[in-house]
């Protein structure tokens, strides 16, 4: 036996739970069953029965609680402290929203169950459209999209749906440099091509380029705003009015509607159709990576396009109508991602109108702060004022050989999670930070003085730097050899052959 | 570092032509920027890249990725594909060893020997690149 | 902070926006309320719905029992309010979750290669026919009536603008397994993808495999798509090029519609025109054990345009649902659990006269006779069950039936009282509680 070598964790060596596994163990129970056993193969006919599942565990009840609960100490979260990526909103998800969505009316709700007994989720949907309404100053909302990326494809359809009838759906969508990477792939999978437009040098739309680029081709143009620098998109509204003038619609990608809840809406600024993240702004948990909520928020002429069923009031009830001959159809199966609506809304519950122009202020202060205290010691490419979060670059540490992303990774060792590394990509080594309402001062203060011990370690002895991390678990990971011989599910050793 | 007898394009291929036959590879540059080279696709317009496939000058053969970046190789040259190094699936880590041996791509018999006048020098190139840096 | 900042107050700190786009006035919302007026308000909306029901509803939606663990599991913080793995070194705990979760989706569809989830069945299906058409460089889409139709719906979605033709191909009166004649008859040299699902919307398991015969002989994928997980426990999981499924019945509540999760598994030479994210083993730099995120270059990020799908986020943490729901059953369990379907399902049946001939797992349609299946609901709403799905809307021809579905969680008697609901010569007195109390 070999003893590994100890790593500064307290459960540093949990195996797989194949590697865990031996015949006969198990960790449920089943009841007795009530009805006659029926024969697998009698029933289904010999042919579709298979043998056991190969491979799958079998594990007792206290391992399966011991291995999940090692394996989630090998991550960062939100409640360990500050998660200042950049464009992600990492903000507290309050505890109360996960224990309504458990509520047994409505976690137990089945799609199909009658109307007149699904009156309570569809009052939960109803409010919460109605909420998001008067948030975005929009005309009509679908609850529908299951994340960010598929409230992009519906928005982009529905502009598809609306040009199509006026006689032609166009060819292009327009997209700044600056923009996420799934505004293009999204406008793509629409049908659409792509023309990526160059921000002015403040990181701003241009609107000269953009004047010259909006043709009858144009479908439309999708805009972060604020864009992915943080800085609010001044010229909206008469870009807004160029595309307009050519028949083109606005869509807003409302990533970053976290710097503008109760300060501005996108429907008195010119947009015609955007979608929110309810993971960023209304606090719903990430999960490590999902689900999400992506509702898309229209204007009035975008409405008979919306995905189906709508919610519509029929006397004293809720009733789905189906009856819209205009929809683009599905874009998911049943109403959307209903248990995250339900945290959504308990969020806006509990926030009320002032509470939640309370947070965007916060946010934005927040990131403000941060901006002033590591100005001196990062570069700031683009000055323009910041709202939610702000995008240093490297420029300074890349003359000592030290990236981004080394930085990042050196601030694991400080206790914070990494910012957002390389993106936008019109930053060079861009250093991406959203610090949210949640964080208090004394968090902050202790993030700012990690990046400047960092910005001076990186004078003094940039190796430690570059090799970061060095407290956690597993030190720096081979993403190059995972690439270039993936290995993606884990399979038995061989047996030992036997001399 | 930039064999004399190779000829380059703007887009960091290299081609070594033979008699008849022309061996197209990324240059050094290239790898270089690229970083940890991990897989090599060939790919004409949506379908794999086989031998006996007519390639035009310019057009996209396939795609180098790294970890975080994906780039396409264009053809420098036009004609019929004769091999592909298919050992590169394997140790796509060769690009970064030794990009203009080795780690050839695709060879290529061709169609049209004055299109290597558009093609830049040793020289050029290496002024080409230093003036992009 | 504002001083730092050079500020009096946080207003200030907005006065760069435009006057015009600025809201001169409060949010036209109530002011916020307390914990405990929101856990009141939430179960007051929970009342309103069907507490307390026996439900026959499945339809893509299964009432499984969860597992204590998987709540236990989910609520820890570290799961919970951590982002997308991005920074190895700091998300090992998601990272070795998937891998194992990618693990478990092959050991069960008997593929080689599985992501880390998709959004759902349906949207899972949907991508994994564009997957198929990127693989065969065609277009056209063949695809089973006795699909999901609201996969279908969502297919149709997808699929519009791609220039992907979709055709559908009936099933069978008589079985109501897809109509693989029919299916052949449709085939041709154009077709990307051959859809069907098993078992299919009906309940009916398919001849996947005769199926995949048939699509490969001119060159079409065959794409298998799944609703109900609980049934590959028994299954034998058949030989498709791609398989789509929803995990819904692994541990995650039926939440009127979601969130689910979805997964695409696949063969190895398939893996890099697959969608979404995946997961890979490696080592640190000490040589330990490691995962990380990788082939990331088929995804949006990088490959904006190009991408393989513009899908940004997966469901990690209802993935992670699945996958403590697996651990708990295990290779016995999740068997044991199918088999308790099966009966159950058969035990129901036996009490009436399912509409198709075709073996099927823990759902089935029965005709309703001269009887609506809306006013045989009705009667058994009285009763505080929720019976089958009236299939008229999704099936114009069948809209004197319904798809009825038990699980390990119904109950014998409620299963004898449906029974009765359903006898044609008893119809005139459903209500009855001298002939629906039999026991």
């Amino acid at each position: 036996m070999s003893i590994k070598k100890v790593r500064s964790h307290i459960s540093p060596n949990e195996a797989l739970l194949f590697e865990r596994s031996s015949p006969g163990k198990k960790a449920y129970q089943l009841p007795a069953l009530d009805v006659p056993a029926v024969d697998p193969r009698t029933a289904l006919g010999e042919q579709n029965v298979r043998a056991g599942i190969e491979g799958f565990p079998e594990v007792s009840e206290v391992e399966v609680i011991r291995h999940f609960t090692r394996l989630s100490t090998w991550n960062y979260a939100i409640d360990y402290g500050m998660y200042p990526l950049g464009s992600c909103t990492m903000k507290y998800n309050p505890r109360v929203n996960e224990l309504v969505a458990r509520t047994e009316g409505l976690a137990w709700a089945h799609p199909y169950q009658p109307e007149s007994l699904s009156q309570g989720v569809m009052e939960i949907m109803a409010h919460l459209e109605s909420a998001l309404l008067e948030i975005t100053g929009m005309d009509a909302v679908t609850l529908q999209p299951a994340a960010g990326a598929q409230g992009e494809l519906t928005g982009i359809l529905l502009i598809r749906a609306l040009l199509a009838q006026r006689g032609n759906p166009r060819k292009k969508i327009l997209i700044p440099d600056s923009a996420h990477g799934t505004n293009p792939a999204t406008a793509a999978i629409a049908g659409y091509v792509v023309e990526n437009i160059r921000s002015d040098e403040h990181g701003l739309l241009d609107l000269a380029a953009l004047e010259k680029s909006v043709t009858e081709d144009v479908a439309g143009l999708m805009v972060t705003n604020p864009n992915t620098l943080g800085v609010f998109e001044s010229r909206i509204i008469a870009a807004a009015e160029v595309l307009h003038r050519k028949g083109a619609l606005l869509y807003m990608d409302g990533a970053n509607m976290n710097a503008l809840v109760g300060i501005a809406r996108p429907g008195d600024f010119g947009v015609d159709v955007m979608h929110l993240n309810l993971h960023k702004t209304f606090s719903t948990p990430h999960g490590g990576g999902g689900p999400g909520g992506g509702p898309v928020a229209v204007k009035k002429e975008l409405e008979p396009f919306l995905p189906v069923p709508r919610l519509k009031r029929a006397g004293e009830r809720w009733s789905f109508d189906y009856d819209r001959p205009l929809s683009i159809g599905k874009v998911k199966a049943f109403y959307g991602n209903f248990g995250v609506l339900v945290r959504a809304l308990a969020y806006i519950l509990a926030h009320g109108g002032n509470g939640l122009r309370a947070a965007t202020m916060d946010a934005v202060l927040n990131a403000n702060y941060i901006r002033k205290k590591l100005e001196p010691f990062f570069d700031l490419p683009y000055t323009l004022p910041n709202m939610h979060e702000v995008v240093f670059s490297d420029e300074r540490q890349a003359r000592q050989g030290v990236r981004t992303g080394d930085i990042a990774k050196r601030l694991i060792d400080y206790g914070f999670h990494p910012y957002t590394v390389s993106f936008p990509l019109i930053v060079r080594g861009a250093m991406m930070i959203e610090p949210t309402e949640t964080e208090s001062k004394i968090e902050i203060d202790l993030f700012i003085d990690a990046l400047i011990c960092i910005a001076k370690e990186i004078q003094t002895k940039p190796e430690t730097v570059k090799t970061a991390p060095h407290s956690t678990r597993t030190s720096r990971v081979d993403e190059v050899k995972a690439a270039r011989r993936p290995i993606l599910k884990w399979e038995p050793l061989p047996d030992p052959v036997m001399p | 570092m930039y064999p004399e007898d190779y000829r380059y394009t703007k887009e960091h291929e290299w081609v070594h032509v033979e008699g008849d036959t022309g061996t197209i590879g990324i240059t050094d540059h290239a790898q270089h920027e690229l970083g940890d080279i991990v897989y090599v696709d060939f790919k004409y317009g949506r379908e794999t890249l086989k031998p006996g496939q007519h390639v035009d000058q310019g057009k996209t053969i396939g795609s180098v990725e790294s970890v975080k970046a994906v780039s396409d190789i264009y053809s420098p040259v036009s004609g019929e594909v004769v091999d592909l190094n298919h050992t590169l699936a394997d140790a796509p880590e060769k690009l970064n060893d030794d990009p203009h041996g080795e780690a050839w791509l695709v060879k290529v018999r061709l169609s049209n020997t004055g299109e290597l006048a558009n093609l830049l020098s040793a020289a050029e190139y290496q002024t080409y690149i230093g003036a992009e840096k | 902070m504002l001083e730092a900042c050079g500020v009096e107050k946080p207003e200030d700190l907005f006065t760069h926006l435009p006057e015009a786009v600025r809201l001169k006035r409060p949010l036209q919302l109530p002011p916020g309320i307390s914990e405990y007026e929101i856990v009141d308000y939430f179960r007051r909306r929970g009342d309103q719905n069907a507490n307390g029901y026996a439900s026959f509803l499945g339809a893509g939606v299964y009432g499984h029992y969860r597992p204590v663990l998987v709540d236990t599991v989910v609520a820890r913080g570290e799961f919970l309010t951590s982002y997308t793995p991005y920074q190895a070194e700091m998300a090992q705990g998601t990272l070795t979750t998937i891998f194992e979760f990618q693990t478990m989706i092959c050991q069960l569809t008997g593929m080689d290669v599985a992501n880390a989830s998709m959004y759902d069945g349906s949207t899972g299906l949907a991508e994994a026919a564009l997957m198929a058409a990127r693989l065969t460089s065609k277009g056209g889409l063949l695809v089973a009536r006795s699909v999901h139709p609201e996969y279908q719906e969502v297919l149709h979605t997808y699929a519009k603008n791609q220039g992907m033709p979709i055709t559908e191909f009936e099933y069978d009166a008589e079985t109501g397994a897809a109509d693989l004649d029919d299916m052949e008859r449709k085939l041709n040299d154009l077709t990307a993808a051959v859809i069907v699902q098993s078992p299919n919307f009906f309940g009916v398991v398919e001849d996947v495999k005769r199926a995949a015969e048939i699509a490969h002989r001119r060159g079409a994928l065959l794409v298998m798509g799944f609703a109900e997980a609980v049934s590959l426990g028994i299954l034998e999981p058949p030989k498709a090029d791609i398989i789509a499924g929803e995990l819904q019945s692994f541990a995650i509540s039926p939440s009127y519609g979601g969130p689910y999760a979805g997964i695409i598994a696949t063969r190895e030479k398939f893996a890099r025109q697959m969608p979404g994210r995946l997961v890979g083993e490696t080592t640190d730099t000490h040589g330990n054990r490691a995962f990380c995120l990788t082939l990331a270059t088929r995804e949006q990020h990088i490959r904006r345009e190009k991408a393989t799908s513009n899908i940004c986020t997966n469901q990690a943490l209802i993935a992670l649902m699945a996958t403590v729901f697996m651990s708990v059953y295990g290779k016995e369990g999740l068997r044991e659990l199918a088999e308790q379907n099966l009966a159950k399902a058969h035990y129901l049946a036996s009490r009436l006269t399912p509409r198709f001939s075709g073996p099927f797992f823990n759902e089935f349609v029965v005709s309703t006779g001269d009887r609506s299946p809306e006013e045989i609901n009705a009667a058994l709403l009285d009763r505080k069950i929720i019976g089958g799905l009236p299939l008229g809307r999704f099936y114009p021809e069948l809209s004197d039936a319904m798809l009825l579905c038990a699980t390990e969680m119904s109950h014998r008697e409620d299963m004898d009282i449906v029974g009765q609901a359903l006898q044609p010569a008893r119809s005139s007195q459903p209500r009855s509680p001298e002939i629906l109390n039999v026991h």
